[in-house]
């Protein structure tokens, strides 16, 4: 039967190559921690996901992700929006920075808008005077946050723009929509799953996130501190079960982002093969 | 695109142009207004963090900054960081090619699992994937009394650092090759095959020509989050300064002693490769997209030549 549908030479190497390297990578060490996990028992494991400081690294790490997720999905449509439609001088080099926090090391990233924030120094000292402060407050968070999960957006929806024809555009202004209403009734419900799948995606990166946001954050306990920093709190204490449960509970809630994301996207490619 | 201009300007009918550009585009002020709304985030989100790093690192002059890379310290966490990038991205770049001959060139159970399972390090947090490394092989893990019994140190050593960078880079290159090598397909593999080519002769003179830039591309990515890889190889690090610290490591060490001018030195040093990696990855991604859709051409083609036969 598999020499039937194997033409091509390879298959066991290759396959066998795949789940071996995989396995050792991410399959087993994922089960370990699940094993881990387990082993503390369920009392435990309530006991470390519900206590006090870890609840309130929910607030921030769920709470402040869905805003910086939000302000991405505003700014992200905006720029995928002038990317794909206008000719501007630099648009190319705009499109091109637009992966820069996907590039750019996350502890870089940290520092620098660490130095960019705090008081004394480059917007920090414009918005000292003011009564606002950014770095080490929850503000400096949702800065970092939406940094980190921008590109995500852009590279979502920008396709999806792209491909729309213009047809549909001109049809609706034949038949006298004004240049809102066709806006609103024809070009955005097609984009709407597109849109929704970058700022689901922006929101678990955000979520994730590690290295960018605990240099800003300044780590304040029951205000700024966020859920990964709880899994490297309890590591250095050689908590295993409390580290396992909480990464337990984070994997989850990623899976739950992530499948989420992927059900927006098929159906944002639906809409474009029927469009 | 091209057409979406071409219609605009018909040879010869200008007013007619004129008012279908108008109907489908925003009025001037409006196109200029959103032009700059994303100009100004640009300038502050991407822009400025960027400018900050470099003056930070030359905070204090040109000498300064040469000097920074002098210390025995910070040189040895570039050694650390070249060591374990070494390591991890030609690890992930095999297995890269093995997952995507696998998966687009045989129909087989557990494939959808498989795609799925190659993509989990991209959505989880990167400390997980420090976490799990130390579940098993830590002091308190399920293989540390044997570990210990033998002599032999993976967390806070090297080989800790190495596993948890392959971990978080470890999607990369499988991810950039498996839809390229889907869309074009296996026609020109099965030829050679036919002719009498050998597994890796195939996979030599006619795969690896063919999907060299999505190559490229899952490379250069792949190695610049392995080289800038924090969250990760921060838990299974010792994180001492000249032995088990890496750049973006010594980066956090630097700055918490409040060493900032060479804190910013280094990280200008790793902002310069992410910087190259943009330029590096804007060029594959145009050469990549000109044989991906020579991909999707021959794979149209014969339904081409089926409609006008």
């Amino acid at each position: 039967m598999s020499k039937k549908r194997h033409i091509l030479p390879g298959f066991h190497l290759s396959l066998g190559w795949t789940v071996t390297w995989l396995s050792l990578i991410v399959l087993l060490p994922v089960i370990a921690l699940a094993g881990k996990t387990a082993s503390g028992g369920w009392e435990h494991f309530w006991e470390t996901v519900t206590d006090p400081e870890v609840v309130a690294t929910y607030r921030v790490t769920f709470g402040i992700s869905l805003i910086a997720a939000i302000i991405n999905g505003v700014f992200g449509f905006l720029a995928a929006w002038i990317f794909a439609r206008y000719e501007f001088p630099g648009r190319r080099l705009l499109e091109a920075a637009t992966d820069l926090p996907f590039a750019l090391p996350t502890a870089v990233a940290g520092i620098a808008l660490t130095a960019l924030y705090s008081p004394n120094e480059w917007i920090g000292k414009y918005l000292e005077p003011l009564g606002i402060k950014i770095a080490f407050t929850p503000a400096g968070v949702l800065i970092a946050m939406t940094f980190i999960g921008f590109p995500f957006v852009v590279r979502a929806v920008q396709p999806v723009i792209t491909e729309l024809s213009s047809d549909v555009e001109e049809a609706a202004a034949c038949l006298g929509a004004s240049r809102w209403q066709t806006l609103r009734h024809v070009v955005l419900p097609p984009l709407l799953p597109a849109l929704l799948a970058g700022i689901i995606m922006s929101y678990g990166r955000a979520v994730g996130e590690y290295g960018s946001i605990v240099f800003i954050s300044g780590n304040i306990p029951f205000r700024t501190e966020i859920t990964p920093l709880m899994i490297v709190t309890k590591l250095e204490q050689y908590d295993y079960t409390g580290a396992a449960a909480i990464g337990f509970t984070m994997l989850a809630a990623s899976l739950v982002i992530v499948v989420i994301g992927n059900k927006l996207q098929s159906w944002g490619n639906r809409f474009r093969k029927s469009a | 695109m091209a057409s979406f201009i071409d219609f605009r300007n018909p040879p010869g009918s200008d007013r007619r142009a004129d008012s279908a550009f108008r109907a489908t585009s925003e009025p001037l002020w409006v196109r200029r207004m959103l032009i700059g709304i994303v100009l100004a985030f640009f300038i502050l989100f991407l822009g400025l963090p960027l400018v900050v790093v470099f003056q930070g690192a030359l905070a204090k002059g040109t000498e300064h900054f040469v000097a920074a890379f002098r210390d025995y310290d910070i040189l040895h966490s570039v050694l650390m960081t070249l060591t374990v990038t070494l390591i991890s991205v030609p690890a992930n770049t095999l297995f890269g090619i093995a997952a995507a001959w696998s998966i687009t060139r045989y129909r087989f159970f557990g494939r959808q699992a498989l795609l799925a399972l190659i993509d989990l390090p991209l959505w989880v947090s990167p400390v997980i994937g420090g976490l799990v490394y130390v579940l098993l092989y830590g002091r308190r893990g399920y293989m540390g009394p044997w570990l210990q019994a033998h002599d032999i140190k993976i967390i806070f050593a090297l080989p800790g650092m190495v596993l948890a960078t392959t971990f978080v880079t470890f999607p990369f290159v499988a991810r950039s090759l498996i839809p390229l090598m889907q869309a074009q397909g296996c026609e020109e593999e099965e030829a050679a095959l036919t002719l009498g080519a050998g597994g890796f002769q195939i996979l030599r003179r006619i795969t690896l020509p063919k999907i060299k830039w999505g190559l490229f591309y899952g490379v250069i990515l792949c190695n610049a989050r392995a080289m800038g890889e924090f969250g990760a190889v921060s838990v299974v690090s010792a994180k001492i300064s000249g032995k088990t610290n890496t750049m973006p490591l010594e980066i956090e060490r630097l700055y918490g002693d409040l060493l900032f001018a060479d804190a910013f030195a280094v990280a200008s040093a790793l902002s310069l490769l992410a910087l190259v990696t943009l330029i590096l990855k804007t060029l594959a991604e145009w050469k990549n997209r000109r044989q991906f859709e020579a991909g999707q051409r021959a794979l149209l083609e014969p339904t081409i030549e089926g409609a006008t036969n």
